[in-house]
This record gives structure tokens, C-alpha cells and sequence, in this order.
């Protein structure tokens, strides 16, 4: 079933946690997860694989390059999800 | 040409090829009960090379490399050390860790993807180093070649080709590597790992789980071929990788590869005593661990730190020293996998010698 925006920037912002430690209420829709939030490729890569698992979407690696805001990702995987 | 086109060009005296002569049986060939790995050596070149020696060209930082990668510093081959010259030198440390006569080794198996010539193979010169003239040849597979040439040799040695198996495992990526490449040019190194496998008592390296995924042959490879560089005329080849996908693969494609193989050997993680992944990235080999859920008491290879990516060489090395620093116990069960270039993988479970 679809996920709402803000359920999925919820749902993100605890992956990006996990993963960096960054506080949940950085991740904003606005912010770079390279420029704003200091993520490397490697770091994104493993948000991009729990976040398929956690959303039950497929993420291709070509796509990954233009989740460039978080923003991004959520329309990424609510479009997905549809 | 149809088989009856062929019988009709026959000479008129050839016998017709209707019917065996069913007069000869072929006497099997008669091999070891079991095979192990009976010593590891290595080689690794004399010439150091921090981060500081690398970073400029790729405008970055030694931190930079460090939180990408696990890599403080790595080897690099003198002018005078080649794929050969290497592997020899490796050959011989693990013979004698062995314990046998270089005169036992009956093959040579070489996993490389730097040899500098086409062909012939590294491994018959290798093989005119160490003064044989045993069969000898390469294998190409890449970060995952000397898991491949354990496997052969493990089934050599129990099918009755050879009693002694060499695996070698050599990179001179130096050579391959461009020094601009943010991606690649602090990953890179050189160095040689060798293992000598032969009969055993006891069941010594376990079944091996490999296989290919041929549609992402583009992930790693040789960024031009030898004909697109001569018809356009381009610069000698740097090997290219695109480190997002290979990551995805490498961490949650070869988990599950890696669990098949302890499946497979019969054993749980828990009586595992060393965990050794090829060396590709230390972001690769914390994350794999992670996905595994290895215990946490098993010791796990991280000589990546201060040798770097060494390719086929890299298991066989981390082997080696893990051994010599007394870090895991000879006779103790080890969990090793290759990936790479292909992309291919194996992974087997073996007895440490």
C-alpha cells in the first residue's frame, strides 16, 4: 500500500539515522544528502537497500545517482510504490 | 556438413564409423580421498605508499580515503618486480610453509588479470622459475580467481590430475590503475599470495559456491578493449569500477553466497575460526560482516588497511599474515570468498594449514 509523504520521510530519516547517526529531524525534505547531510556514495547505497526493503520498492543503481535531495528519494519511492 | 557428407569424403579403405572397436577401457584416473591446503606464502613488494603519495591527483585527503575505504597505505611493485617475479616469490614462501620438495608441485593454477602479455600465460614462466615443467596456466577471474583455483585444485587433486597443486593469486593493478581516478587509483595495489594444495586425510576444503552475473560484466573491467585502443589509437588501459554497484553487489548479493558455503561445509557460523574476504574495500568487509551476523569473537581479515586491493592476490595475503601474527589457528575452519570483475564470486570453507 502506497505510504504517505510524510510516512516515508519518516521512514527514511530513521534509515539515514541507522546509518550515520545523523538525527532524524536533519533529514528534511529539502536537504542534499551529499552537500546538507555529508552522506558518501557507499552510505547512500546502503540507505537505498534498506529503504527498498522497508518500502518493498526497487531502486535501480542507475537511479541512485539522481536521488540528489532527500525530496527526491520520497517522490522516488511513493512513484514506486503506485 | 551433414554426417552423411562426411562418411561419403572418406577414403575408400577407412573403416566405416558405424561402431566403436570396443577393445580398449581406459584405466581411471586414481586421486587423493580428500585434498587440503598444506601452506600459504606471499609477496609483497618493497615499496610503500601512503595516502599522502596519492591524493593529489585525485584532489583529496588521506581522511577522505580512510572514511571511504579502511586504506591507510598500500604496496606498490618496484621496477623490477613483474606478475612473474612476484608469484615465484610467493611460490616459494608457500612451499616451504608446505613442507615439500618444489619438485612435488604438479600444476600450477594462476589467477590473474595483469599479466602484461596476452599470451602466453604467466604461469608456464612461473612454473621455468621455480625450475619445473609441470602443467601450468591461468585462470582469469579476477578478485575471485584464487577461491576459483582452490576449487580446481581441490578437485584436481582428488580427481587424480596432480598430487601437489600451486594456486597463485598475483596483481601488478599498478600497471592498470589510472592516477586521476577518484574511484579507483587509491583502491589498486600489487602483490602476490600463494597456496599449495594436496592429498589429505581428512576433508580440507569444503564445497565451493560460485557462479557469474555476466549482465553486469560492465561494473569492473578494462575501460577500452586491446582493439578499441589501437583503432582509435588511445592511451595504455586503466581498469575502471563503478563503486556504488559493485557495493550493493558485493554486500548483499555475496552474504547469502558466503552462508550457502558454510551450508554447504556442514558446519555453522559459530564453528567458524577466521573469516577472510577478499580485500576489496573495508566498507565492503564491515557491511558484509554486519549482513552475515558473524560472531562477533571470530577474527575477520583486514589487511586492507596497509596493503589495499590487491585483487586475486588479496585472500592468499591475508591468509599469510594472519597466520604468522598468530591471529588464527593452523588447523582452524576459514570462511573465504572472492568477488570481482565478471562479475563472478566463490567462496569455499577450508582447513587452515
Amino acid at each position: 500500500m502506497a505510504s504517505t509523504e510524510q510516512e516515508v520521510l519518516e521512514g527514511l530519516a530513521e534509515i539515514v539515522n541507522e546509518e550515520t547517526g545523523i538525527d532524524t529531524a536533519e533529514v528534511e525534505l529539502d536537504k542534499s544528502f551529499t552537500d546538507d547531510l555529508d552522506i558518501d556514495s557507499l552510505s547512500m547505497m546502503t540507505i537505498v537497500v534498506n529503504a527498498e526493503e522497508r518500502f518493498g520498492v526497487r531502486i535501480p543503481d542507475d537511479e541512485v545517482k539522481n536521488l540528489k535531495t532527500v525530496r527526491d528519494a520520497v517522490t522516488f519511492i511513493q512513484s514506486a510504490q503506485s | 556438413m551433414t554426417g552423411a557428407e562426411s562418411a561419403s569424403s572418406q577414403p575408400a579403405q577407412a573403416r566405416a564409423a558405424d561402431a566403436p572397436k570396443g577393445t580398449g577401457i581406459l584405466r581411471p584416473p586414481t586421486g587423493a580421498a580428500h585434498a587440503r591446503i598444506w601452506g600459504v606464502g606471499g609477496f609483497r613488494p618493497e615499496r610503500v605508499v601512503p595516502n599522502s603519495q596519492i591524493v593529489e591527483l585525485i584532489d583529496s585527503s588521506d581522511e577522505w580515503i580512510q572514511e571511504r575505504s579502511g586504506i591507510k597505505s598500500r604496496r606498490w611493485a618496484g621496477p623490477n618486480d613483474t606478475v612473474v617475479s612476484m608469484s615465484a616469490a610467493a611460490a616459494r614462501d608457500a612451499i616451504a610453509a608446505a613442507g615439500i620438495e618444489t619438485s612435488q608441485v604438479e600444476a600450477i593454477i594462476l589467477a590473474t588479470v595483469t599479466h602484461p602479455y596476452q599470451t602466453p600465460a604467466a604461469a608456464p614462466i612461473v612454473a621455468e622459475e621455480l625450475g619445473l615443467r609441470c602443467a601450468a596456466f591461468d585462470i582469469s577471474a579476477a578478485c575471485a580467481g584464487y577461491c576459483h583455483g582452490i576449487a580446481m585444485a581441490n578437485d584436481m587433486v582428488r580427481g587424480g590430475s596432480a598430487r601437489f597443486v600451486l594456486v597463485i593469486g598475483v596483481e601488478k593493478l599498478s600497471d592498470f590503475t589510472d592516477a586521476t581516478d577518484r574511484s579507483t587509483a587509491f583502491i589498486f595495489a600489487d602483490g602476490a599470495g600463494a597456496a599449495v594444495v594436496g592429498p589429505s586425510d581428512f576433508p580440507g576444503i569444503g564445497p565451493t559456491i560460485w557462479g557469474s552475473d555476466g549482465s553486469q560484466w560492465e561494473t569492473i573491467k578494462q575501460n577500452e578493449s586491446w582493439t578499441e585502443i589501437r583503432d582509435q589509437g588511445l592511451a595504455f588501459p586503466s581498469i575502471g569500477m563503478q563503486g556504488q554497484s559493485v557495493f550493493r553487489w558485493a554486500v548483499w548479493g555475496m552474504a547469502p553466497v558466503a552462508r550457502r558455503a558454510i551450508e554447504a561445509a556442514g558446519i555453522t557460523p559459530d564453528d567458524l575460526d577466521a573469516f577472510i574476504p577478499h580485500q576489496a574495500n573495508l566498507r565492503i568487509i564491515d557491511a558484509m560482516v554486519k549482513q552475515l551476523k558473524l560472531p562477533a569473537d571470530i577474527p575477520v581479515a583486514h589487511d586492507i588497511v596497509d596493503t589495499a586491493n590487491t585483487s586475486a592476490a588479496s585472500i592468499p595475503l591475508a591468509t599469510e599474515r594472519m597466520l604468522r601474527a598468530g591471529e588464527i589457528p593452523h588447523g582452524g575452519l576459514a570462511l573465504q570468498i572472492g568477488f570481482g570483475a565478471g562479475l563472478v564470486y566463490a567462496a569455499q570453507v577450508v582447513v587452515l594449514p
